[in-house]
């Protein structure tokens, strides 16, 4: 089979882009039609043959500050996330205890748990600290999400490092902590990098504390502004899709720059 | 917090001539000094509200509590109220429709396409990494696109079944319909990484095993029954019981398509949930039924634990 001429295999290519086209359909219609402006009058055409960029000018004035604020609270989420799960990661790499060992079990099952139930208990206790519509209460709950998969995909690198190379540090007269920052978040700059870019697109998705845990306009992320359009059954799909786009940026970014970091992060996080 | 951290361990440090009680006392604590930060914070966000959920399902917990501080003790109320209403019957079976439908049909698809993806042809690499971009899209924005291909009067769908002569079919608007169309926009959602997964796992299996196979007779289907399925059947499991896990608490796109609607006919345990407390503020038996989804869901975590302990041994 692999011996056959690149011609013979052909047709597998085809029926390939055939497969490719059918899932890919809505996303390729989410992009078609943020570009006509009659988006939900009659007939949408099948393509963009007078595209305009209406919508996203709706889009733009509706939902700007509603961008700003998921960038803020994903790049936040991202910054506390590895501030607490880089060191976390390696203190369960390298040393391991009986206690480091319950809190890694800890962190599988935190990972099966629905964001659901954080929310119901998160909401009481946000209202009483002032950390309702607020940008820092919803870095808090997302980082709260996040460490889990962080700390495991980490640890996981960590893990690799060979041990011999940080010993040789230590030896050298560097302490713990030097050793860390110097030899072992260097070495680990993919595994790192991996885990921002899922924190991040995780935070920038999330949409059940963005619901719970606001109420206001001033603090909406982007999510919620989706939410609000198609709740209020708008027939302006036109800047609903070109909001829906501007939202899906990130995750195409991420698949054009970072196709191997996903690969991997994938399975590492959840084969392992 | 890491700045105090720094201080900490530099001032303690052994070799800056302690005395060796201290060295000893530092040796032991180095490991935390790494993890507690994260430890306390997780317990703070996130092992708190598990507990204090399972307190608040034993109050009554509304909107008054938040003035007055007040939820007095109820027992088991709150989950007695809900298990005998009508609507807890409805959830749990749509909530087993919408798991069972939406995992089998993944699953079937995904294994389908890591097996084609498998034989490399010219662009299979290309296409495959295409094939991802769904799942990583925001759910709330895939179901707004969901909502819009599916609309009644000039969504995209009934536009192509016209041309068939279909009548437009109200996919989200009949309540006989639209936990089906439910379920359908969560299937093209899972395939992603129902692909992704399983791809990897079929990267696994030693093609010294299908070149012996096949001196053996055993290709085509015989060979993935006698040496494909047998060799990735760990990553098999793991991939139903995750999309099981991830299934159980799905919020984002029942909410976004149908609101749990037409007629309570898309409402699941997590949806509900979400209703009790934010909704209708009975943040109680909001606690109860999570609590429930919890129940469910760990159990099938336990599956998944003992799967992935053995996976080494494998």
């Amino acid at each position: 089979m692999n011996r056959s001429p690149a011609a013979r295999r052909l047709p597998m290519t085809v029926l390939g882009v055939l497969f490719l086209t059918v899932m890919i359909f809505p996303v390729y219609w989410m992009v078609n039609s943020s570009l006509q402006a009659d988006s939900g009058a009659a007939a949408t055409a099948f393509f963009p043959v007078h595209p305009t960029l209406d919508g996203y000018a709706t889009a733009i004035a509706d939902q700007g500050r509603n961008f700003l604020t998921s960038l803020t609270i994903a790049l936040g989420t991202v910054a506390l996330t590895l501030v607490l799960a880089t060191p976390a990661a390696y203190g369960l790499a390298r040393f391991r205890t009986r206690g480091g060992t319950a809190f890694l079990l800890a962190l599988l099952v935190a990972q099966m748990i629905p964001a659901m139930v954080i929310a119901n208990a998160l909401y009481p206790m946000f209202n009483s600290l002032f950390l309702i519509n607020n940008v820092f209460g919803l870095i808090l709950a997302n980082t709260a999400m996040g460490i889990p998969f962080a700390v495991l995909l980490i640890r996981a690198f960590m893990g690799a490092i060979p041990r011999a190379l940080v010993e040789a540090a230590l030896v050298d007269g560097a302490g713990h902590l030097r050793a860390f920052v110097s030899i072992v978040v260097p070495i680990s700059r993919n595994a790192l990098v991996t885990a921002a870019l899922f924190t991040f697109l995780s935070a920038w998705s999330d949409f059940l504390f963005a619901l719970t845990l606001t109420s206001t306009p001033e603090v909406k992320p982007i999510t919620l502004g989706i939410y609000d359009y198609i709740s209020a059954n708008t027939q302006d799909w036109a800047a609903v899709m070109a909001t829906a786009v501007l939202a899906s940026v990130p995750a195409g970014l991420l698949l054009v720059l970072a196709q191997r970091y996903i690969a991997a992060g994938a399975v590492n996080g959840a084969v392992k | 917090m890491t700045s105090a951290g720094i201080r900490l361990t530099s001032a303690r440090n052994p070799r800056d001539g302690a005395a060796p009680l201290r060295a000893r006392l530092v040796r032991r604590g180095t490991p935390w000094l790494f993890t507690l930060p994260a430890i306390v914070f997780v317990a703070v966000f996130f092992g708190y509200p598990v507990v204090q959920n399972i307190v608040m399902s034993f109050q009554e917990y509304t909107t008054s509590t938040f003035y007055s501080g007040h939820a007095p003790w109820v027992g088991l109320a709150n989950y007695a109220a809900t298990v005998s209403s009508t609507m807890f019957t409805t959830t749990m079976v749509n909530t087993a429709l919408f798991t069972i439908g939406s995992i089998s049909f993944q699953f079937a698809i995904g294994l389908a396409l890591a097996l084609f993806f498998r034989r490399n042809f010219p662009l299979s690499g290309f296409l495959r990494s295409l094939l991802l971009l769904p799942w990583l899209l925001p759910l709330i924005a895939s179901s707004a696109v969901w909502k819009w291909l599916l609309d009644q009067e000039s969504g995209a769908l009934n536009e192509f079944l016209g041309l068939f002569g279909v009548d437009p079919v109200p996919w989200l608007v009949d309540p006989t319909l639209a936990l089906a169309g439910v379920i359908g926009v969560n299937i093209w959602l899972g395939i992603p990484f129902n692909v992704a997964i399983l791809y990897s796992g079929l990267q696994g299996v030693p093609k010294e095993l299908y070149e012996a196979g096949s001196l053996d007779g055993a290709v085509g289907w015989k060979a993935f029954r006698h040496i494909t399925w047998p060799s990735i059947r760990s990553v098999v499991s793991v991939v139903l019981v995750l999309g099981v896990v991830y299934t159980l608490k799905v919020v984002d796109i029942i909410l976004g398509l149908t609101g749990g609607g037409p007629a309570n006919s898309t409402q699941t345990l997590a949806t509900n949930a979400y209703n009790k407390s934010f909704v209708e503020f009975d943040f109680g038996e909001g606690a109860a039924i999570s609590n429930i989804l919890i129940v469910v869901s760990l159990v099938f975590a336990m599956v998944y634990l003992s799967i992935s302990r053995r996976e080494p041994a494998a």
